[in-house]
Formats: structure tokens, sequence, C-alpha cells
């Protein structure tokens, strides 16, 4: 019975992990689907969500704060986004390993920039006091902001899909990821359709780092600490695809909580990358993957 | 100037006046020593305001006359939160800068890293923290406590409180794992029970799991050697799943004054920590060192164990340099455990023959200010036991 | 090569072979332990320079060489039955099986550049034979760096865990103190690290070159062609990790130390900016930069400890986007000028 009790408990830890890991991923899978660069500063926009959230709080704490936080966390990170697009990713478009490299330096800079500006040590952004409640469902206790952390994402998610299979930006960021040169040749601003996209996903993780300064301290390597499980998502999901970042993140979420019944955090994150390699063994195109017909997806 | 200083030098002085004026004669330039703490990455927040102490000892010497009337120079390293840069940079304070001696340190894994360079130019360590035991260097001075000095007379509280049920949670390096293994012995010896053993990797945020372990294991405490900023995940955590420390207690070993005001005090009031000093002691000694730091880092500023053991460091540096009339590391270091007790901000200290000191160890409940209540404190100075009793029986330094 | 680059490159390995009559034991410590990582980056121009393969976990070879080694110098100084200390403070009580066979020095040796390399093929084939390449193969490799270090971290009882493994005092029975044995290392790492250079300078003249540069240009033409490019890619991460695993070796042995520190995440991307700045395609301007920066990074970090982080960070950037030939293309370019003057007079 305890151990039924113990399962269920990791099940839902398993899908709040989850939820922290694709709102972490999502920003990268969206603009890695349309330009095929991973943003190794990722990490620093949720961090800059995180912060964002701390001073909104700290001038306006309890509810009203944290409704306030989401909008300016998400506007923040996503000005430095499109910053980060226009200045420096694609100068270096045709390159995506140098842009690891690049947005690599980037990250360092800005988590020594946190560091002078706040500090080493983490900042904590204060939850309204409702939240640090649990609700209890017979033997189980799930902790409120975790249940709103879920669903946050399910909101993310569905606000995604409905942009981008309802709205006339969502056809043109479908046609580039289908074919960038033919909707180029058709007259899409295929530079203009990157470069919302990817202030859109840096928005995103704008609101990660809330979510995250929910749960634990804004560090200036906060962003770090979520950043390799994002990449795993993204590896696993397929090329850029939403559903198949939700379904990786799902996965990989429920399977460390669920060995963690067993062994220990440390060898739960071992286990991890030893199934995604297990994984591309048996799917290297990835969870879901646009048909296509081309050698270098 | 701080009277335990006063004290120890002016005695010394008179002893060895003499002494003092033949090696002035034939140096009078300053005499170099080492400052190698974290100044940038993970751990430079605890390190720096260590390096501060330090420092502020020296000037302290320095304004009342230097050491065997030289000068105090001090080179600052940054040992960069890294053990090679730690071992790179212990060599190059001594082999290119010439120090006499050097303060500093933290981890675990940047002293195990520098033993060799001391070991090797046979120069004095002074390390300023508390520590897993297991070792004693003839090369290093370990002012931090002992398991003995920290773990278990916290435990004995515990134990007199009438806790029976522990959980032990840490992150995952060299001192949790040690001390846990230290206390579950004592845990067994005393027949009460281990509830549960969890360790998440240094600087983890998730804790999810851990609390769902805890919430089934059902303790009467936790044990807590989480580092960092782990803590503030662990205690957001905890609150957000609906507990609270009133009702499930929380021993800290690694949250000073300064962990908790950054963290925020609301959070963590009411929890407890053990250590060798906290900033609210009252005493004489204390209230003038307190003083002095504010006045030359700011009112802010607080004051942690391991930055008065930086501190009194140098002081006791001092005092065995001039017992033994000499800059030379061995007999400095045969000086040091042959000193007399002295006060200082923690309470009377002397070093043992085993190169640890001996000190009282404190219990002490935060309070909504981030200063801790003392609520235990040893009757009398603990001498320091590198090896516990009963986890590694047999075990003992060997003669220096 | 030409005439003149080929003597200053004997004028080079000359001036380093004397370096150890001019300097203290703590410099030439210094420059050897840079010499060696040196090492680390001559594979990394096989391997991204000429192969176009990122690879972001090179940390993990590097300490499966430094590992192998210290697991030998930890067990030559104990005596009969009895178990590293750090084993006796986790409460274990025999040495685990996968120690002892370095008890054997020669196994040591061996495994310095073995193990590294079965690891790194194994890894490498698994992931290219499923046609995963690219920005996934170098966030995988990141992803190994982490779960190598969190490992090595979490294992303590029978790794060290985080203090790593230190306290070595003799190799082969010489006393690692001493001036003589610190210029003997000195010396050995120079020739492993000249030794090291030829080699690949040879694999890039050869056939095999070729097909690596065919690999990184057009694999799916190569595959067209009828070449399985799996083998070449593998062949590629499986040398470099070996020069990564004998790199780590020396450094422990002049660092005296090996600890997770050096293998995780960020030590692993800071090895790619070596290369990065010597110019990806420069054996010679992968050792230059790797003795420059972490040169650099001893005297800014000593100086303005807080400046390093700003400074390796606009570097990155700097580097990628505005000189992705490196250093050794800033010299191609100013030889070239040069030649152009000479010959218009």
């Amino acid at each position: 019975m305890d151990g039924v009790v113990l399962a269920l408990g990791q099940g839902f830890n398993g899908l709040s992990v989850a939820s922290l890991y694709l709102l972490a991923a999502l920003g990268l899978a969206l603009s890695f689907g349309l330009m095929r660069v991973i943003n190794m500063a990722h990490g620093e926009l949720l961090m800059l969500g995180g912060y964002i959230a701390y001073l909104v709080m700290k001038a306006v704490p309890g509810t009203a704060g944290l409704l306030l936080a989401l909008p300016a966390a998400f506007a923040g990170s996503a000005l430095l986004g499109a910053a980060i697009e226009a200045t420096l990713i694609r100068r270096l478009a045709a390159r995506p390993l140098d842009t690891l490299l690049a947005t690599w330096g980037l990250s360092l800079i800005l988590q020594q920039a946190a560091r002078n500006i706040f500090g080493p040590i983490g900042v904590e952004v204060r939850a309204p006091a409702w939240m640090n409640t649990a609700v209890a469902v017979g033997p189980l206790s799930f902790a409120t902001t975790r249940i709103l952390i879920l669903a946050l994402s399910v909101v993310l998610l569905a606000g995604l899909a409905l942009l981008l299979t309802r709205t006339r930006i969502g056809l043109l960021v479908r046609a580039v990821n289908q074919d960038r040169m033919m909707a180029a040749a058709v007259g899409v601003d295929v530079r203009r359709v990157d470069m919302v996209m990817f202030a859109l996903g840096s928005g995103v993780a704008g609101l990660a780092g809330v979510a995250l300064g929910l749960l634990g301290p804004v560090t200036p390597t906060v962003g770090q600490s979520y950043i390799v499980p994002a990449f795993l998502v993204v590896v696993m999901g397929g090329l850029g695809s939403i559903t198949g970042s939700t379904v990786a993140a799902i996965i990989l979420g429920v399977f460390t909580a669920m060995v963690q019944i067993f062994v220990d955090v440390s060898v739960a994150q071992v286990l991890m990358l030893l199934l995604v390699i297990a994984f591309i063994q048996v799917r290297p195109q990835g969870v879901l993957a646009p048909r296509t017909r081309a050698l270098d997806a | 100037m701080l009277g335990f200083s006063k004290g120890v030098s002016r005695r010394m002085v008179v002893l060895l006046a003499g002494a003092a004026l033949v090696s002035c004669s034939k140096d009078a330039g300053p005499v170099k020593v080492g400052v190698l703490q974290s100044l940038t990455g993970t751990m430079a927040i605890s390190e720096v305001t260590v390096k501060n102490a330090e420092l502020m000892a020296i000037d302290e010497i320095n304004a009342a006359g230097g050491v065997l009337g030289r000068k105090i120079e001090a080179v600052v390293e940054d040992g960069a939160s890294d053990p090679v840069t730690f071992s790179q940079k212990a060599a190059k304070l001594i082999e290119s800068n010439k120090v006499v001696t050097v303060f500093g340190g933290w981890t675990s894994a940047s002293r195990k890293a520098m033993l060799p360079v001391f070991q090797r130019t046979n120069n004095l360590l002074w390390y300023p923290v508390q520590f897993e035991g297991n070792e004693c260097s003839p090369n290093i001075m370990y002012s931090g406590a002992q398991p003995n000095q920290q773990i278990l007379p916290a435990f004995d509280w515990a134990v007199a409180q009438g806790y029976k049920s522990y959980f032990l949670v840490g992150s995952d390096y060299v001192f949790p794992r040690t001390a846990n293994l230290i206390l579950k012995t004592h845990i067994a010896d005393r027949k009460l029970a281990t509830a549960g053993e969890e360790y998440v990797p240094l600087g983890g945020a998730d804790f999810s799991t851990v609390i769902s372990k805890i919430q089934a294991a059902k303790p009467d405490i936790i044990f807590s050697t989480l580092n960092g900023d782990s803590n503030v995940a662990f205690f957001k955590q905890l609150a957000a799943a609906g507990i609270s420390t009133t009702t499930l207690p929380v021993m800290s070993f690694s949250i000073g004054e300064q962990e908790a005001q950054a963290m925020g005090p609301q959070l963590v009031q009411g929890s407890y920590a053990a250590w060798n000093y906290f900033q609210s002691l009252d005493t004489p000694e204390n209230k003038a060192f307190v003083a002095a730091y504010k006045k030359k880092y700011g009112a802010e500023a607080v004051v942690t164990d391991p930055m008065v053991h930086g501190y009194i460091n140098v002081y006791q540096w001092k005092a065995a340099v001039e017992k033994a009339a000499s800059f030379d590391p061995t007999a400095v270091r045969k000086a040091a455990v042959a000193l007399a007790d002295a006060p200082s901000p923690m309470g009377p200290i002397k070093f043992a023959t085993n190169q640890s000191l001996v000190q009282t160890a404190y219990v002490g409940q935060l309070d909504a200010g981030g200063q801790f209540k003392i609520v235990s404190k040893s009757p009398t100075p603990i001498a320091p036991e590198p090896y516990d009793r009963l986890a590694f029986p047999g075990k003992t330094c060997a003669p220096a | 090569m030409t005439r003149p680059a080929l003597i200053a490159m004997v004028l080079a390995v000359a001036a380093a072979a004397v370096l150890p009559f001019l300097l203290g034991s703590y410099d030439l410590n210094l420059i050897a332990r840079f010499m060696a990582l040196g090492i680390l980056a001559l594979g990394l121009v096989l391997l991204w320079g000429e192969t176009g393969i990122l690879s972001l976990g090179q940390g993990v070879y590097f300490g499966l060489g430094g590992y192998a080694l210290a697991m030998h110098l930890k067990l030559s100084g104990l005596g009969p039955g009895e178990i590293p200390d750090f084993m006796v403070w986790s409460g274990v009580k025999t040495l685990p099986w996968w120690w002892q066979p370095f008890e054997n020095p020669a196994v040591a040796l061996i495994g310095v550049v073995a193990i590294p390399g079965l690891v790194a093929g194994l890894f490498a084939w698994m992931v290219f034979h499923r046609r995963v390449g690219g920005t996934y193969f170098a966030l995988i490799t990141q992803a190994l760096a982490l779960a190598f270090a969190t490992l090595l971290i979490s294992q303590q009882a029978t790794t060290g865990g985080f203090n790593g493994l230190t306290e070595f005092p003799t190799l082969f029975g010489i006393d690692l103190n001493t001036l003589g044995a610190i210029r003997g290392l000195y010396w050995i790492t120079l020739a492993a690290l000249v030794g090291a250079a030829l080699l690949l300078a040879l694999l890039r003249a050869s056939r095999f070159g070729t097909l690596l540069r065919a690999v990184r240009d057009g694999e799916n033409r190569m595959r067209f062609l009828g070449y399985d490019p799996t083998p070449y890619k593998v062949a590629a991460f499986t040398v470099a990790a070996m020069l990564a695993g004998l790199s780590g070796a020396l450094f422990t042995l002049h660092a005296g130390v090996v600890s997770p520190a050096l293998v995780g995440v960020v030590p692993s991307i800071e090895m790619v900016i070596w290369v990065a700045i010597g110019g990806r395609h420069s054996l010679v301007g992968a050792i230059v930069a790797a003795l420059l920066v972490n040169l650099a990074r001893d005297r800014i970090s000593s100086a303005l400890p807080e400046l390093w982080l700003y400074a390796l960070g606009a570097l990155f950037i700097v580097v990628v986007t505005l000189m992705p030939r490196g250093l050794a293309g800033i010299g191609q370019d100013l030889m070239a000028r040069l030649m152009r003057k000479g010959a218009a007079q």
C-alpha cells in the first residue's frame, strides 16, 4: 500500500518536474525548429525572468505581485531574446555549432553580470502565503505551487497551439518551418518571423524563470541547473516539435521521479542521460519528427 | 584594539623581546603571508568575508606594530572555487611569492588539493572551516570544528530534547556523507532511529522526491548538511508542502548568519544551527570584534563562524611566531600547540597537540532578524577528535 | 609546410626543451600543465577543425585518463591489504574489483589512453550510426560531461567524490617532488606534445585525413560516393578522446590532483575555446592558444578575478563571430601580406 502511495506521489512529482523541463525547453524547441540553432544563453533568459519576478514581487507583494510578475518576466526576457537574435544569432545563422559557442560566451557574461548586480547568493521570490499549502487527496498531498506551475504549462501549451494553428503569424511560422527558402521566395519576411518567434520563445523562458523562483532561489546560475535537461528534451522531442517536446518532457520527468524511489538524485540524472541515448537508438528522429524526404533533417 | 590579542601579544613580546630584536636587525622589511580564498565562483560569497576577517586581523596587528618588529604583507590570491586552482595558487604563493604561511581554504576539496603542496614545501596552512575530520597533516592548523565539536554536540542536544527519529539530508559531497556516516553510528549506538538519508547534487534545487520521502518517514527532526542555495530551495519546498519548522524542526550545519540574512530570515526562522560561534554571543571580546568588523566593512555586515576562525588563525600565528621567535613553519607549528589558552570572540581557545582547536560548541535557533538565540552551550571547551571514536575506532593522529 | 615555418618550429621546440634550466619549479610546473592541455587541444583540431564534429564533453575523456593514472598512484602508495583512506572514511572494507587492475602500472598506463578510447568509441558509434550529429551531438556530449561529473561526485566511497584523488608522492617509485622529477616530467610532456602534433600532422596528410574533411564538407555527398562516414567519425572521436586521456594523465601528474571540477560542463566547453582562439584548423595554433589562454587566466584572475569571466565570455563571442580562423588565421594573413610585399619588391 505504501508502495502504491509513494508511486502515485512520485507520478505527481514527475509531472511537476516535467512541467519545469517543458517550460525551460519550449523556447529552445521553437527556435531550433525554425532556425536550427540552439541558444546556450537560454538558461540566462530563465534567470532574467526569475530576477524580474523577484524585483516585481519586492515592490508589489502578494497575489497581485505574482500576476504582475508573469507579464513583466515575459516581456523582459522576450526583449533580451530579441536583442540576442538581432545581434548574435542572425550573424551566425548558417553556422549552428558556432552559435552554440558564441551564445555560451554570452551566457558567461550574463551570469557574471547578475552576480555583480544581485550578488552571488540566491534571492528569494516570496510566494503569496496561500500558495504555501498542500492539497490532500487521501494519503497523498500535492503542493499548491506545483499544481499551479503544471496549470501554467498547460495553459501555455494551449496558447502556443492556438497561435501556431489559428493565427497569421502561426501560418507563416509553419511555412518557414517546412521550407525556409520557398517561404522567402513567396514573400514571407523570414527574418521577421525568426525574430518574433525567438522573442516569443525567450518570453516563455522568462515565465519558466518565475516558476523556478516559486520553488527555489533565483541565483546567477539558476538557468544552468535546468538547461541540460531542457537540451535533452529538445534532442528527444524531435526537430522543434512542440508535441514531441511535451511528450519528451513527460517521459524524462516521470522517469527521473520514478527511479528516485530506488536511487538518489545524482544517479537518477545519469540514468536520464542513458535513457536518452537508448531512446535515440530506437528513434533517432525523436518522439515526433516532421515527415520529410530531406537527408539532413 | 581587541582585549584578547593584547593579552597574548604583550606577554609574548615581553618574553621574547630579545629574540625579536635579533631577527629585527637582520631583516626589517615586511614579512609576506598568503591569503588564499575563493574570490570568484560559487564559494566566493562565503570566502570573501573570511578573507575580509583575515585581512582585518593583519591590519590590526600591523597597526599595533607588526610581528617580531616586522609589518605583515598579505598576498591575496583567488582560489576560484576550484580545487586545482587552490593547489596552483598555493604553490605560487609559497614558491614565487615566498610567503611564510598561508591562511585560507574552505571546501575539503580545496584543502585536500593544497595539502600535497604544503607537505612538499613544508609550509603551514591555517584552515578556518568546520570539516569532516579524518585528516591530520603536520602542515595544516585546523581551527574549524571537528565532527565531535559541532555535529555530535548538536546530536546530544537533540537527544536531550527527546527526538527519537532522525532524517538526514545533505548535498552530495564529502562533508555531508562523512558527517552522516558518523551520525548514523551514534544514532544506532543510542538505539534511536535513522528515518532516512538523502542527497541532492551540489546546487540542486529540486526536493520534490526528498520531501515525499520525509513525509512518508515522519521523522522527529531533520539534520541538514545541505550547502548554499540548496537550503533556500529545501526550506521553500518544505513550506510549499505545508511543513513548517515548528512542526518538524530542522538542524542545519551550513547555515550561518550570512546565509540566513541572504535567504530571508522568515524562510528559516525557528530552525536550528550548530556552530562554535554566533554573532549574538554576549561577551566583551565578541562585542568588540563585531563592532570593529562593522566599522571596517559597514553596519550591515554580519559575522559568521568561519570568519572568526579565519581571524583567530592570524592571531594564533602571530602568537606562535613570537613564541618561536621565528617565521620558520616547523618552529611556528610546534610553538602554536604550546600556547596557553587565549580569550577570543568565540570564547577561550587553544590549539591541541593534534593541531586542531579546542573550542566551545553552541546550538542556536534563528529569530526573525536572522540572528541566532543560543539554546545550548557545551559546559567546557571540547577537545578536538579528528577521528570519530565510534565510526573509526582505533584511528588516531600520528605524532607530528 | 614552408622551410622558414619548419625552422621556426624546430627552434621553438628547442627553446621549450631548455626552459627547465631557465625557470623556477613553480613556473616550469605551470607551463608543463598547460602543455599537457595542449595535447587535448590537438585532438579537438582533428575532431572539430578537420571532421566538423563539435564535442562539448572532452572533459569526460580527460578525466578518464587522469583518474586511470591517479588510481594507480593512489594504490602504489599503500601497503599490502590497505585501501585508500577515503574509502575507509566511507565505510568501504575491501578494494572494489574495478580498482584492482590498476595496481599494475602497465594496466594503468595503457588504461590512460585505452579507457577513454573505448568509452568514446562506443559512445560515438551509438550516436553516429543512428545518424544523429551536429547540434544534437554537441548537446548530448555536454549532457555526458554533466552526468560523468555528477556520477564521480556521488560515488564518493569509491571515487573520492568531490575531493577527487590527491596525494600521490611517487610515480613508479620515483619521488615526484624533486626538481629533477619536475624537469623530467616537463620533458616527457613536451615529447608527448610534439609526438601528438606530428602524429596528427601525418593523419591529416593521409587519405584518412582527406576523408575526415569530406565528412565535414559534405557528409551526404560522401554517402552517395559509396563511403559510410560513420567509421571515420567514430575514429576521429576516438583519437581525440585518447589524446584527451593522455592529456588528463599528464595534467594529473603535474597538478598532483584530479577532481570532478576538471571534467564537468564548464571546463569541457572552455577546452573548445582554446582551439577556437588558436584557429580550429591549426595544430600549432591550438597549442599556442592552450598555453596563452591558461597563462592569461592565471595572470588575470590573480589581478582582477571578476574580470576573467567577462573576458572569457567576450573571447567566445568575438573569436567565433569575427575571427573564425583564430590566431592562426591572423598569422597566415600576415604572412601572406609579407610575402606579397616581398614579391613586389
